[in-house]
């Protein structure tokens, strides 16, 4: 005996198909309709030929692509080890904001502080705080300024990320640590086994998502000196007198940014399918 | 799912879109009826000149405004050289004082394309055959040198040649001649660093950051003389190709144009340059030659 469909089931299906089909096209034609109309508009401005010109010159392009790539390779490095060390001191600080009792209350207040006061303050005044201020105590061993300038952004971005994670940390229901208490664990366990592992699996969309902000916000280094991609593009567009090295960087750094929001999609989506599982 | 209201929104869209695109686009500015460029340039007068206000001359220069071109951060107060030129140029068009009003244009501003905020643009622009593409230059009013300066006991305060100075650590302000005569002309085994102004390539300097910045003459006196404690000028850097210099930048295809230039250039023969010069820049003799 095998299954066959009956023929309201195989109307039904067919209906399905046609709405499906109907609606493919009717949105390639809005979207046709929608390019020619943007097309005709930018294009047949009486400015375009000279903002094209301008803004997307490939000679200029090809020219200054090899010097911005050096310069992008500045901000990766820059991102890996701005990101791992400012993940690392945001969970610290929001697991010592999260301590209890009156006697971590200094703790509590010092990281309370650091979070108000770094988030609060624009990250280029870090930077030229750390990376000029510093030098100029002339102390001996002071690091250089790529140094200084990424203490800078891993200590402002780690501000942001504590916060993130104190969120997860608190969204995680007491009742999970009274149970985990109530087996035995001390808290320092419950805390690493049951509460964390929760708390960063919530927050992973917006950790990756300040991830992303950081990626840009690394090129804020090339105010103390050292080139990095909008930097490079930057010294191409005087030189030239040309925009187009910024459109240049500005695809670049789409490119770089892509892997990441799909993982961001992608981790999102998962936690959605999981919080909803059995539904 | 297609809904009984698509037809309905895809109308609304291309509504909407026609709605955008039809905003007219705006007109380029055209000369004013019956004086052509060429006939503006015979008779250079406010009523014949087409400025962004009628009878006003705007004149751009970025926000600070370096000593020793500008002073005190005022371009209106008419000191320092570029100011000095700027107004005697507005004389020449026929400009009084009064009718001179100054804006802040920024290096981008002033490269953009689309229309423009000043009628002429003063701010120690270096002409380049790569930026005649995008604006208009005036003819040059003065010659520039770049120069490397540095403090008192760094490693390449003695230097005498360009040799000695290809382990050096230098610094420029981004987007000038300065970075490139580093990058084309020194060639040091280090990447120059860049910073945003003059100001923070001195502090860079000051802090030990760096061993020497690029600056060109004029200012490499003014910081050595009255802003570093103890700043050296360790030398100008020498001329390769063709020498560089300094012109007024206006829109590109701008009417004024021709009219500016005449003006420089009456400025430059009839010695009101030179004396402007000796008013407001130090005497440049006297600063070593690198070879």
């Amino acid at each position: 005996m095998t299954y066959a469909p009956s023929v309201r089931q195989q109307d039904r299906i067919a209906y399905r198909r046609r709405q499906a089909i109907r609606s493919v096209l009717l949105a390639a034609l809005s979207t046709a309709v929608v390019g020619t109309l943007l097309t005709v508009a930018i294009t047949g401005a009486p400015g375009w030929d000279r903002v094209k010109a301008s803004f997307f010159d490939w000679d200029v392009a090809r020219e200054y692509l090899p010097e911005i790539l050096d310069g992008l390779w500045l901000n990766l490095r820059l991102l890996v080890v701005c990101a791992t060390v400012a993940m690392a001191l945001g969970l610290l600080i929001a697991v010592l904001r999260t301590l209890r009792g009156p006697v971590a209350f200094p703790v509590r207040a010092i990281a309370t502080g650091y979070t108000y006061s770094f988030r609060g303050l624009p990250l280029i005044i870090v930077i030229y705080l750390f990376a000029f201020g510093i030098p100029g105590l002339r102390l001996q061993g002071t690091p250089s300024v790529l140094v200084l300038g990424a203490a800078a952004i891993i200590i402002t971005y780690g501000a942001y990320l504590a916060e993130v994670f104190r969120a997860g940390i608190e969204s995680v229901h007491p009742s999970q640590i009274a149970a985990a208490r109530s087996l035995g664990l001390s808290y320092r366990q419950a805390m690493r086994h049951v509460v964390l592992p929760q708390a960063v699996r919530r927050v992973a969309p917006p950790l990756l998502n300040d991830t992303v902000a950081l990626q840009k916000d690394v090129g804020l280094i090339s105010l103390a000196g050292p080139i990095d991609a909008i930097r490079a593009a930057q010294i191409g567009v005087a030189q030239e007198a040309n925009f187009t090295p910024y459109v240049v960087a500005g695809v670049l750094f789409m490119l770089l940014a892509l892997p990441l929001i799909a993982v961001t999609d992608w981790v999102t989506l998962r936690a959605a399918r999981r919080q909803n599982a059995g539904t | 799912m297609v809904s009984r209201h698509s037809p309905v929104a895809l109308g609304g869209v291309l509504l909407l879109f026609a709605a955008v695109t039809a905003c007219s686009p705006v007109e380029e500015n055209t000369t004013a009826a019956g004086s052509s460029p060429s006939a503006a340039a015979d008779a250079c007068t406010p009523s014949s000149l087409t400025t962004k206000t009628p009878g006003k001359l705007t004149i751009g220069t970025d926000n600070p405004a370096y000593e020793p071109w500008f002073s005190e951060n005022k371009p209106s107060n008419g000191k320092g050289y570029e100011a000095a030129v700027a107004y005697e140029v507005a004389d020449r068009l026929g400009f009084q004082t009064a009718n001179v009003v100054w804006t802040q244009v920024t290096f981008n501003n002033a490269i953009a394309p689309g229309p423009k905020a000043f009628d002429i643009d003063i701010n120690q622009f270096s002409i380049t055959e790569e930026r005649k593409a995008a604006v208009d230059f005036s003819s040059p009013y003065y010659l520039v040198r770049q120069t490397v300066i540095s403090t008192e006991g760094s490693k390449i305060a003695g230097a005498k040649s360009l040799a000695d100075l290809k382990n050096a650590k230098l610094g420029a302000q981004v987007g000038t001649t300065s970075y490139q005569a580093i990058t084309e002309l020194i060639k040091p085994a280090a990447k120059p660093s860049v910073y945003n102004n003059n100001d923070d390539a001195k502090a860079a300097l000051e802090n030990g950051t760096v061993d020497g910045i690029v600056v060109d003459l004029p200012t490499a006196f003014y910081m050595t003389a009255a802003e570093l404690d103890n700043g050296v000028i360790v030398g100008q850097l020498p001329q390769v190709g063709v020498p560089e210099q300094f012109g007024i930048v206006l829109d590109k295809g701008s009417p004024l144009t021709g009219c500016v230039t005449k003006a420089v250039d009456q400025l430059r023969q009839d010695g009101t340059l030179a004396v402007l010069e000796k008013t407001w820049l130090a005497d440049t003799a006297g600063a070593p030659e690198l070879s």
